[in-house]
């Protein structure tokens, strides 16, 4: 019989669930041959927010879903023969693996051995004007400002090296997410690095694995249109590929969700632009003939993605520092509700235009505007709101400015109208992000072994 | 066309947005596969970019999958910047899959109640 590799995934991203893992082991255990369970905890900001991090803390700066999703789940898989996979590492994939070493060790299993994958991190040897110099869609960077983090998508190969020489855990930075499943699969198949085609099925894997419960009825439910069971104890994807690239999508029996056409489909299509043209380190994946069939309660079987080769460049994101968000909130309920939220929202407007008149100011309707914004319906003057919540935003390069508009806005308290109530305000930081393209004879994937010369 | 009934898209389709930078896409997938040669006619990129004219879509290209049912869409540049530059709530334009559901198409009724839909319109509205 034709040899079956499972991977399960326990996190589309660094808030998921953090007990989704439980029920993927519990599964994967009962089978036998090559297992993986992967965890996809590094979005873009995500990432930046851990460099942060690292450079406040050298200890730090990795995913704070490690610390949140491995513990429970780190003992039980490695007792079950299964091999993690995880984009944990953030901004310090060596802080990481040796935190994964502690956890491990608490765990019972002192001997794991956990692999770091880095190389991701271009500020190592890119200048600001190198980087600049390569950025597509925009020019962010040509004005020369402080940047945070710059990170290359690196492909699955680092990742089935580490596996290769013998990791129970691999812990990367950035990769492309659906390279964490790969990179498995390369590895226990075989797979030549330019069999598009198979690479393109286990490319296709990952994308439906890597959101998490995406695929298996998170994120889908509509009640009475599209309803899903179980909403409280979603079970997290499986995917079963074969050596072919044969693959099957399903989850952990006697958990909620679902598994059927209109999940995959949805899940298949998620973050993708032209169908025909998925770009990753790895392959480039057309999905336009991707058919789908069932397969048994709750799995689907997908067949028909094609592969091309790799692109010669690979994608980096850069954030740079930009300037202070300011949010605030303030609530009117009962009669005449929605007049005394407007005259609210004149009076902050006219106070903070006198003393920062270039303030670019936003302020929504909550439960009316503050969704679609400007593709809202315009709101009828005779509309009737048993309450209304304002919600006023505003950035600028100077924290001042946006501080002058939180404080305007408590301010309504005792000098706005009538019953104002429930103040909410909030400053953060800004990043906004520039996209490149580099060349990969500039970029070195590295593996090692926590531990052992290195 | 006989009997013809103009609904909300969302009688026929279901959607999923995802967003890269300032860049939407959304999965348009068709409720019953009898759907998609009337969404394939009615919802093309000229309809959705008038659809969301308000935020002035630099471009919208529509991809064509049959074999899925389904149709992605993308919408350059209406993100008022995207996550990281946005003032609003949804600066991903995740619930702008709802909104795309709320364009008009134009069925004949027999073709909602072959699928079963026709008393979820009677009981729900257009």
């Amino acid at each position: 019989m034709e040899q079956l590799v499972r991977i399960g995934c326990g996190a589309g991203f660094a808030g998921d669930r953090a007990d989704s893992a439980g029920p993927l082991i519990g599964e994967l255990a009962r089978h036998r041959g090559p297992r993986f369970l992967i965890f996809e905890t590094l979005a873009e900001r995500t990432l930046a927010l851990c460099q942060l991090e690292a450079r406040r803390d050298p200890a730090r700066g990795y995913s704070p879903a490690l610390d949140r999703m491995l513990p429970g789940a780190i003992g039980p898989a490695l007792a079950a023969g299964l091999r993690i996979v995880g984009n944990f590492g953030g901004a310090n994939p060596r802080a990481a693996a040796r935190r994964v070493a502690v956890l491990a060790r608490e765990a019972g299993f002192p001997n794991a051995r956990i692999a770091t994958v880095e190389g991701d991190d271009l500020l190592e040897a890119f200048t600001p004007a190198e980087l600049a110099a390569r950025e597509t869609d925009g020019a962010l960077l040509r004005t020369g400002p402080q940047i945070v983090a710059a990170n290359v998508y690196l492909g699955a190969e680092a990742i089935a090296q580490a596996l290769d020489g013998g990791a129970d855990v691999v812990v990367t930075g950035r990769v492309a997410d659906p390279s964490l499943a790969l990179g498995p699969l390369v590895h226990a198949h075989g797979w030549r690095w330019d069999d598009w085609s198979r690479l393109a099925a286990g490319t296709l894997a990952g994308h439906l694995l890597e959101c998490g419960a995406q695929v298996t009825g998170g994120y889908f439910a509509d009640p009475g249109v599209k309803d899903v069971l179980g909403m409280a104890d979603i079970g997290y994807p499986i995917a079963e590929v074969a050596a072919s690239g044969a693959l099957v999508i399903t989850k952990p029996p006697a958990t909620g969700g679902l598994v059927d056409r209109r999940t995959v489909t949805e899940q298949i299509l998620y973050e993708v632009h032209d169908p025909a043209a998925y770009l990753t380190p790895d392959v480039v994946l057309d999905v336009t003939g991707v058919e789908l069939s069932e397969d048994g309660p709750d799995r689907i079987r997908v067949t028909g993605a094609r592969g091309h080769a790799r692109p010669d460049t690979l994608k980096a994101t850069v954030f740079v520092e930009s300037g202070v968000l300011g949010e605030a909130e303030i609530s009117y309920a009962g009669p005449n509700a929605l007049a005394r939220a407007q005259l609210a929202a004149d009076a902050v407007r006219e106070r903070v235009a006198r003393r920062f008149p270039d303030l670019l100011l936003r302020i929504d309707t909550i439960g009316v505007t503050s969704t679609y914004g400007s593709l809202s319906p315009p709101l009828p003057d005779d509309l009737w709101m048993p309450e209304v919540r304002l919600r006023f935003a505003a950035e600028h390069s100077e924290r001042e400015a946006v501080a002058c508009l939180v404080e305007e806005v408590e301010a309504l308290y005792c000098a706005g109208p009538a019953g104002g109530a429930g103040v909410r305000r909030h400053l953060s930081s800004r990043l906004a992000s520039a996209s490149c393209l580099i060349e990969r004879a500039r970029v070195m994937p590295r593996v090692s072994f926590l531990g052992e010369g290195s | 066309m006989t009997g013809a009934v103009t609904v909300d898209l969302y009688r026929l389709a279901h959607a999923r947005a995802g967003d890269k930078g300032n860049r939407l896409n959304i999965a348009l997938v068709c409720r019953d596969p009898a759907f998609y040669p009337a969404i394939a006619a009615q919802i093309t990129a000229e309809a959705v970019a008038e659809h969301f004219a308000a935020r002035r879509p630099r471009r919208v290209v529509r991809y064509d999958l049959p074999k899925l049912c389904a149709f992605n869409f993308v919408l350059d540049d209406v993100l008022e910047g995207g996550v990281n530059a946005s003032l609003g709530l949804d600066g991903h334009g995740k619930a702008l899959s709802f909104f795309l559901l709320t364009t008009k198409v134009t069925v004949d009724r027999t073709l909602l109640e072959s699928a079963g839909l026709a008393k979820q319109l009677n009981t729900k509205g257009g």
